[in-house]
Formats: structure tokens, sequence, C-alpha cells
């Protein structure tokens, strides 16, 4: 059997994709598909918005924002904020879009009978998510660098119009800024991923994902920790307190975010670990129930 | 006009329509296969292949060989396990129990030299025709000019530049199986694959499996669309409920053909044509004689029907065509519990 098994075989080095052409592949897929557009554009885009448009205008009316003077909001538009101001919609709204486009990526394969489809030209199923992930992390650190990059040339640009200081922070801060920003990205996408797959869908992953950033975190925080020590220690744990606490690490402390989410509940480095284990766990998790499913 | 059970007259065309199939293997030499070409290779082999989803056993030990070089038609009625057997084949789904050897390593391992096309093509809607045969060349390790080349096999160059999702359900179909021919594959394993198809797509369908065959590679198709199978495959193998009813050539399947005498009287010749041919042969149908026999057994029933003083005003032979035997394969399955285990490898002969 074995014998003529042997004969049987096409011409020797007929095997699957390699890892690169499989990124490849996903990041053709990525970039052709409107939603990861939509997902990974209104992210800089609310993020400009909220962090220097509206405190930029409103300082240009002499409004004050809770008591600070229109001075202190130029300030925070300026060019030393840029890390902040870049990354600070990532623990909350960036991380909902993410999470979104993590189950949307993971999720669609199976709506659409697209992962059987894939598997079947050969590629190992670690080796189909090892791909899929790195083109996310991919673009992902695409996204972090277009948000610093819109961030800096917006703050340069008031700084002119203001004439005002334009410190611009170095370069270690920027790239531990670049870093954790990708990061706390990867994390929120990672986990997308795993409720797309674990639910074989998109539809209740993004839906259960948005309950949990937008909802269960914030309700856990803000009523469920000042009321019971056991909340107050448990939301350590929870991965947008993390997220929050690793951008506010990175924003500095001098003067705080006012984006909702930003709060340094523990300091930056346990923040790191925490999510680097969020992210470790749902990569593995993700693993363990693509290598064991049937595929149907 | 003849009535028969369960048959409508228009399933008569089917018969005798096979246009001309080139033998098993007969044109196998092929610069894939070094050595030297044996008809009885297997391609796929299937021991005691069980999946069960909770209690339910949807493919019941399935024990199969497809030989290299032939088209293997998988026939069954919907939900007999086709498609379960198949993602089995490719490692999409994992047996319960049982094994199967596709290409001479176990199923799952040798996908890379398969090309398949299971439970309809699962695209994405968002790329157009090319993109995504360009991300499935990926995948596969291939180079992209296989894609211009698959594209052209199926006849969709035109429209390859618009997104799948705008495709016709025929189209679907045949970029689906463009997708599978990507990796010039040594087996190509198609579920369904006329599905949505026209006529003329059908058509398009054959001519491709006889070229895929022809270029020595080897065929398994499921189907329920018997006329096609008949038309296409060289064996197959009938399943119900998860088990194997028949395996065999498509011409041994249609085996017996159906003797229909006018006889007076009839109980008689009953008696006579059931000493003669064994009473599970013999049946009465709108007071005709419906014997299970071969042609050449025409004569001798008809000289003792005779020499009983039986009188004989007609006398004929009916082809059955895949589609009765199938009938009465898979109805004598699915009516009441079926017995014990069902011989494979046998017809199931006579009344019903
Ligand atoms: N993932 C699953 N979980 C539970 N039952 C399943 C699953 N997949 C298939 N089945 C069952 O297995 C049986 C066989 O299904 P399968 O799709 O293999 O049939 P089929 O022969 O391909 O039918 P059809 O001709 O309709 O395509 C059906 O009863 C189906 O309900
Ligand atoms: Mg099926």
């Amino acid at each position: 059997m074995s014998a003529t098994a042997a004969s049987l075989a096409l011409p020797a080095g007929r095997t699957s994709g390699s890892l690169p052409a499989i990124v490849g592949a996903e990041l053709l897929k990525l970039a052709r598909r409107p939603a990861t557009w939509v997902l990974l554009g209104l992210w800089p885009a609310l993020q400009l918005v909220f962090s220097l448009v509206i405190p930029y205008v409103s300082y240009s009316r002499g409004s004050s924002y809770e008591g600070s003077p229109p001075e202190a909001l130029l300030a925070s538009t300026l060019p030393d904020r840029l890390v902040a101001n870049a990354l600070s919609g990532l623990p909350l709204f960036g991380g909902a879009l993410l999470l979104t486009l993590g189950a949307l990526l993971a999720g669609s394969e199976y709506g659409w009978g697209t992962l059987k489809t894939l598997l079947a030209q050969g590629p190992r199923r670690t080796t189909v998510l090892a791909g899929q992930l790195l083109a996310l992390v991919t673009v992902l650190a695409g996204t972090v660098a277009v948000s610093l990059a819109l961030t800096a040339g917006v703050s340069a640009l008031i700084a002119g119009a203001e004439s005002a200081p334009a410190d611009w922070p170095g370069a270690a801060e920027i790239a531990r800024g670049f870093g954790g920003g990708l990061l706390v990205a990867t994390t929120w996408g990672a986990m997308g991923v795993l409720l797309g797959t674990a639910l074989r869908g998109t539809a209740l992953a993004i839906g259960l994902g948005l309950v949990w950033v937008l909802a269960v975190e914030s309700l856990v925080v803000n009523v469920a920790a000042p009321l019971l020590d056991v909340f107050e220690t448990a939301q350590q744990a929870l991965p947008g307190v993390n997220a929050g606490s690793l951008v506010a690490a990175l924003a500095g402390s001098d003067t705080p975010v006012r984006t909702p989410g930003v709060v340094a509940v523990v300091d930056g480095g346990q923040a790191a670990w925490v999510l680097g284990a969020f992210l470790a766990a749902a990569v593995a998790l993700t693993a363990l129930l693509l290598n064991r499913r049937d595929l149907t | 006009m003849r009535h028969r059970r369960g048959q409508s007259p228009a399933m008569h065309t089917a018969t005798g329509t096979a246009g001309p199939r080139p033998a098993p293997g007969s044109s196998s030499a092929r610069a894939a296969g070094p050595g030297p070409h044996d008809d009885g290779d297997p391609v796929v082999t299937t021991d005691r292949l069980t999946k069960r989803y909770g209690s339910r056993t949807v493919v019941d030990a399935l024990s199969l060989q497809v030989r290299r070089g032939e088209v293997f038609g998988f026939l069954g009625p919907n939900g007999a396990g086709k498609t379960t057997t198949l993602r089995m084949l490719l490692g999409l789904v994992r047996p319960t129990s049982g094994s199967a050897t596709v290409l001479g390593r176990p199923a799952g391992a040798s996908v890379a030299q398969v090309g398949a096309l299971v439970e309809g093509p699962g695209l994405y809607p968002y790329l157009s025709g090319r993109d995504n045969l360009r991300v499935l060349a990926r995948y596969a390790g291939v180079g992209a000019d296989r894609v211009a080349a698959v594209l052209d096999t199926v006849a969709l160059t035109d429209r390859a530049g618009d997104r799948f999702g705008t495709y016709s359900l025929g189209m679907k179909q045949r970029l689906g199986i463009a997708a599978a021919l990507l990796k010039d594959p040594a087996l190509v394993v198609l579920d369904e694959p006329t599905n949505g198809l026209d006529p003329a797509g059908i058509t398009e369908v054959r001519t491709l499996l006889r070229r895929l065959v022809a270029e020595g590679r080897t065929v398994v198709l499921s189907s329920h669309l018997l006329g096609e199978v008949e038309q296409i495959c060289d064996r197959v193998a009938v399943v119900a409920s998860g088990r194997l009813l028949v395996e065999s050539s498509v011409e041994e399947l249609r085996g017996l053909g159906r003797l229909v005498v006018d006889a007076r009287p009839l109980d008689t010749a009953v008696a006579v044509a059931g000493r003669l041919l064994g009473p599970d042969r013999v049946s009465v149908v709108d007071g005709a004689l419906h014997l299970q026999a071969a042609p050449e057994e025409t004569a001798a029933v008809n000289r003792a029907l005779v020499t009983a003083d039986v009188d004989v005003t007609g006398l004929r032979q009916e082809a059955r065509t895949l589609e009765e035997v199938f009938l009465q394969l898979t109805d004598v399955d699915e009516a009441g519990p079926p017995e014990p285990a069902p011989r494979p490898r046998r017809l199931r002969r006579g009344t019903r």
C-alpha cells in the first residue's frame, strides 16, 4: 500500500502556501474589504476629532472645559501631548472598533464557508491562524502609526497657528507609545478573533464584544467597584481597565487625559503584562478551538 | 403507457444516452505518476469510517475504495452522509472511528494534492473572482499563472473582475470548481458540482470532468442526480443513512435488467418463473410479470413458461436506469428499520 502510495505523490515540492504567502493573501483580503477601512479609519478620525479638533475649536471660542481655562485646552492639543492625543481613544471606543474588526474577520470566515476553502488548499490550521493574526497586527501597526502621524500633523498646525511651543516628545517616548498602542490594539483585535471563532459567526460575537467593552467594564468600574471591595480588586484584571492604565501611563502623568476609559488604575508595567497575558490567552484559545473542531 | 411504481415514465430516457466514456485509466499515463499504471491502485481507501454527532450516526462504518484514474460517484439521498464523508477525506471533520487514506497518507495530510469543492463554493463575496483565486493560490502555494489558467478552464475570464457576490449561482459554482483546480490536483473531490448549473453548464462540467480524467486525475463526485452519475462515472457507491448499500461499476449496478412478461394464467407463470429464478426475483406489477433477469435469461424464461403451458403474449427486456436502482436501494433502507447489516457490494434484489 505505502509503496504504491509513494508513486502517487505529485512532483516533489507540491506543498501548500508558506506563512509569508498566507500573510500576503490575508493582507489582500483586508485591503479589499470595505469594513476594514471603515473600522480602521473611524478610530484615527474619532481620535483626531475628540482629542484635537473639539478642544481647539472650543479654545478658539474662549469657552472653558470642566473649569479649566481655555489656555489649558490649547495646551492639551500641542505637540508635547502627541502620544496621549494619538492613543487616548484606544482603551474604549478604539477597543470597541478593533474588537468588532477581529470578530468580523474571524466570524465571517464561518458565515461564508471560506475557512474550509482556505484549509482545503492544504495549510495547517495553526499556519492559517498565524497568517491571519500577523496580517491583522500589520494593519493595526499601520493604523497606530497613522494615528500618531495625523495627530502630529494637526498638532503642528495648531502650534503654528497659535505660535505656541512645539515641544515634540523624544523618539523613545514615541516608540514606547507606538508599542503600547499596538499592544492594546492587538489585544482587542485578538479578543475579537477569539469571539468570532468561538461563536462561529459575526453578529453575536460583535454584540457580546461591544456589550463587554462599553457596558460591563464600565459598570464594574463605575458602579460595582466603589461599592464592593471584591470588584475594586477584580477591576484590575479587566482588559479595558488595563488598556486604560497603560495608555494613561504612556500619556504621562503631568496633565490628566480627559478621554473616558483612560484612568491609571494600575501602573503601566503591570498593565502591559496583563494585556500581554490576555493577548496570549486569546491566541492560544483560538488556536485550540480551531485545531479541535470539525469544520462544516 | 406502462406505469411503474414510483417512477415517472420520463426516467426511461436517461438509459442508453451515456456517451463514450474513457475506460478507467486508459489514458492515465501522466507525467505526475512516475510508476507504472495500475488499475487497482487505490487513491482513496476508507476503513470502517464512522462519524457520530451526539447519538446520531451520520456515517456508519463506511469502507470503500476509489481507484486511480476513475470517476467515482458517491450517491445517496439528502442527509445520507455524503458531504460528511468528503469532509472527513479532506481532514475538515475528524472521524469518530475508522480511518481514511487519501493518496497514500492519512486523510488531511494529503490535502495539498487534493482539489475540493465541498458543500457549495465558500468564497469571499467582496472580492472579485480573480482576487478570490489569488488569495487561494497563495494559500495553496501555486503561482499566479494558475489563476488565469483555471479561470479560462471554467470560462469565467470575462467576468473575473466582478465581485463574487454579484455572480449568478452557476457562476459561483464554476468559480468554486476553478478554485478546486488551482493546485493541479491528483485527486479532485466535488460535492454536487452541477448544483445550480443550467443544462449547458452541466454539459460543460461533464466535459471538464472527462478532461480531468483524461489528464490522469481521479475524480470523486457526489450527487443525487443519477442521470449525471450514470453518464460520467465509472463506479459508484450508494449510501443511505450513512451506510454503504452498494459499491460497484455503473454497469453492474444497473445490472440485471427487468424482463416484463405478459402471460396467462398469471399464477402459474409466477410459480414457473419463481422456480427458475428464485422467488425474490419475481413480482407482479399491473398484471404483468416483472422478472429481475439478464437479457441472456430471456430465452430460458420463455422456454420454461411455454413448456408449462403458459400463454406468453408479450416479452420485453427493460433496462433499468440507475435512478430506479437507486430508488429501490434507498427505499428499501428507509422503509422501517433496516435489516441488521445491509450487505455492501451486492445488489438487493426482489420485490418490495
Ligand atoms: N455538524 C453537524 N452536527 C450535527 N449533525 C450534522 C452535522 N453535519 C451533518 N450532520 C447530519 O449528518 C447527516 C448527513 O449530512 P450530510 O451533509 O453529510 O448529508 P449529504 O449526504 O451530503 O446530504 P445532501 O444530499 O442533502 O447534501 C444529516 O442528518 C445532518 O443533519
Ligand atoms: Mg451534501
